[in-house]
């Protein structure tokens, strides 16, 4: 235990001890406990394979497909990262030139929260006219869908910063752009990493939304074709595999907060 | 060091004050706001006002009554309607800075260290940090805060956080300090204990002090002078003598001489219709 911890056998079954192997023992015990009612579901209720498949069915798709899963993931992972990250790099701007200057608001907010209101995954045919089937309308679609959330928890981060702090660096003679660098934008991360978490998670469902539509590679299109094989342990096996792979880039981006941020009430070790 | 308080406000240009106090001449000074129907409220009637050289001077008065307006006019984060105000003989147009200034809130940054923090005018101002670091440690540990200097503002008690606003405030050793309602959020105890450090290190610079209070004991217990403000619209009512001495410590606060101010002042409000 990396903390010191009451000298009790199975102390670390508290819940309140932490460390990575006892966040492991946690995750191991829950993990197996699923797959254990999984299993038994199946036996006990006696689905047939194609609508619920055993678990080690399951692993056995997945293995015996293990290249095709790799290859397709490397695709999907692609595309979900490109457009997460033109993402950030349109909306963070955005947000700040409109934070900054009333008539960038007056001139971009309009036509935004217009374009807000579309369900974006409604544009994704219009994608395949403009881009056809390949890697450029899942980034657009996962671009889209990343966009807004992360222009308007920055615009609301950006904004909410404490009136008498802006009258207090004024009393110091700060310039704007001090203000700006110094004050605004630290006091903007903890509601840009609210924005940026959201986004992460819906960069994957824009990712695969593409692929069902526009796609000829990618694990949504593995998806589809599983569905119309009946390959339903195929299906499962993959949809593990993207999850995993989504919460692997939601941890990063948690990872990016806990260092950029630690001073967050969020972060702090007293407040979990 | 100066005599205690001579309160001749004669802008005596050749004399030199002791350390560096600035004069503050509020001359017929008003504000009118615009209000969101674009009706205007007076916020502050002309108002007539002169503050010597390191005096210390209180502005007591009910809610709204323009206190922090008054405050936030003279230091020129506000622009004035009628009248000027000058410090030092000139004419204020745009926030002046050469002065520190404490709020109500502590307005401390929780991303910076303690330390950090108290370095912040030099950030804003475009100071070199390196060079102000020894005076921030100092400061910090003549009102008790050493060993906090690398801690964050969230571990700190409300009374800690405060004291490190005031270093903030002191980095630069201005000449004049503006206070609104800095201790108006402690409990009684730590803000007995607050006044009393400001007070000590009061004495030892001589700054001139603003500052706004809603507690007539504390305006009382620290003044040279203390100005009481009528309810919206706000304006002087009359401005009080505290002719208590110095240095002062607590005990004053139980001698007949402070009773009778603090009454002094209270009848005021009770004519005001502020207490009933």
């Amino acid at each position: 235990m990396e903390k010191p911890t009451p000298k009790k056998q199975f102390g670390f079954l508290s819940a309140k001890s932490r460390g990575w192997h006892v966040d492991a023992f946690w995750m191991l015990l829950s993990l197996l406990i699923v797959l254990g009612l999984w299993e038994l579901l199946v036996a006990v209720f006696n689905f047939p394979g194609h609508l619920l498949p055993r678990p080690l069915a399951v692993a056995d798709a997945v293995m015996e497909h293990w290249e095709t899963i790799v290859d397709n993931s490397y695709d999907t992972t692609i595309a979900v990262l490109a457009g997460y990250l033109l993402a950030v790099v349109f909306a963070v701007p955005i947000a700040i030139l409109i934070v900054v200057s009333p008539q960038v608001e007056r001139l971009l907010y309009p036509p935004l929260v217009a374009t807000q209101s579309i369900p974006k995954i409604a544009l994704a045919p219009l994608f395949i006219v403009w881009f056809g089937f390949g890697i450029e309308t899942k980034i657009s679609v996962a671009f889209l869908i990343c966009f807004f959330p992360i222009v308007v928890d920055t615009i609301v981060g950006l904004r909410s910063i404490d009136p008498g702090l802006i009258q207090l660096a004024r009393s110091m003679g700060a310039t704007p752009a001090r203000v700006f660098l110094k004050l605004r934008l630290p006091g903007a991360l903890p509601s840009m990493f609210g924005g940026l978490k959201v986004a992460s998670a819906l960069a994957v469902v824009g990712a695969l939304t593409g692929e069902y539509i526009a796609s000829d590679s990618g694990l949504g299109y593995i998806l589809l074709s599983a569905s119309g094989e009946m390959n339903t342990a195929l299906l499962f096996g993959v949809l593990i595999v993207l999850s995993v792979l989504a919460m692997i880039f939601f941890y990063a981006i948690e990872l990016l907060e806990k260092l950029l941020i630690p001073w967050h009430v969020s972060q702090r070790t007293h407040a979990r | 060091m100066s005599e205690p308080v001579e309160r001749s406000v004669e802008p005596d240009a050749a004399g030199t004050p002791a350390g560096r106090a600035t004069q503050i001449d509020i001359d017929g000074v008003g504000k009118t706001f615009t209000g969101q129907d674009g009706e205007h409220i007076v916020a502050l009637e002309g108002t007539d006002l002169k503050i010597g050289r390191g005096e210390f001077v209180s502005i007591v008065g009910p809610s709204g009554c323009g206190k922090s307006t008054l405050l936030s006019l003279v230091a020129g984060l506000l622009e004035t309607s009628i009248g000027e105000v000058r410090i030092d003989g000139k004419a204020v147009n745009g926030p002046y800075t050469d002065l520190g200034f404490a709020f109500q809130s502590d307005l401390l940054l929780d991303w910076r260290t303690v330390l950090r923090n108290v370095l912040l005018q030099c950030d804003m101002r475009g100071l070199d940090p390196k060079a102000h670091e020894a005076r921030a440690r100092e400061l910090l540990s003549s009102v008790g805060l050493d060993g906090f200097e690398d801690k964050r503002p969230f571990e700190l008690s409300g009374g800690m956080r405060q004291r490190v606003a005031l270093c903030r405030a002191l980095l630069l050793d201005p000449p004049m300090l503006m206070m609104d309602e800095p201790f108006g959020a402690l409990d009684a105890l730590t803000r007995e204990q607050m006044q009393v450090d400001l007070l000590e290190m009061w004495q030892t610079s001589r700054k001139t002090v603003l500052f706004v209070t809603h507690s007539i004991s504390e305006a009382v217990f620290l003044s040279d002078r203390i100005i009481v403000m009528t309810p919206r619209p706000g304006q002087v009512r009359e401005v009080i003598d505290v002719d208590l001495g110095r240095p002062r410590d607590l005990n004053v606060r139980d001698s007949a001489e402070f009773g009778a101010i603090v009454h002094r002042v209270r009848v005021l409000f009770q004519e005001m219709g502020v207490i009933h």
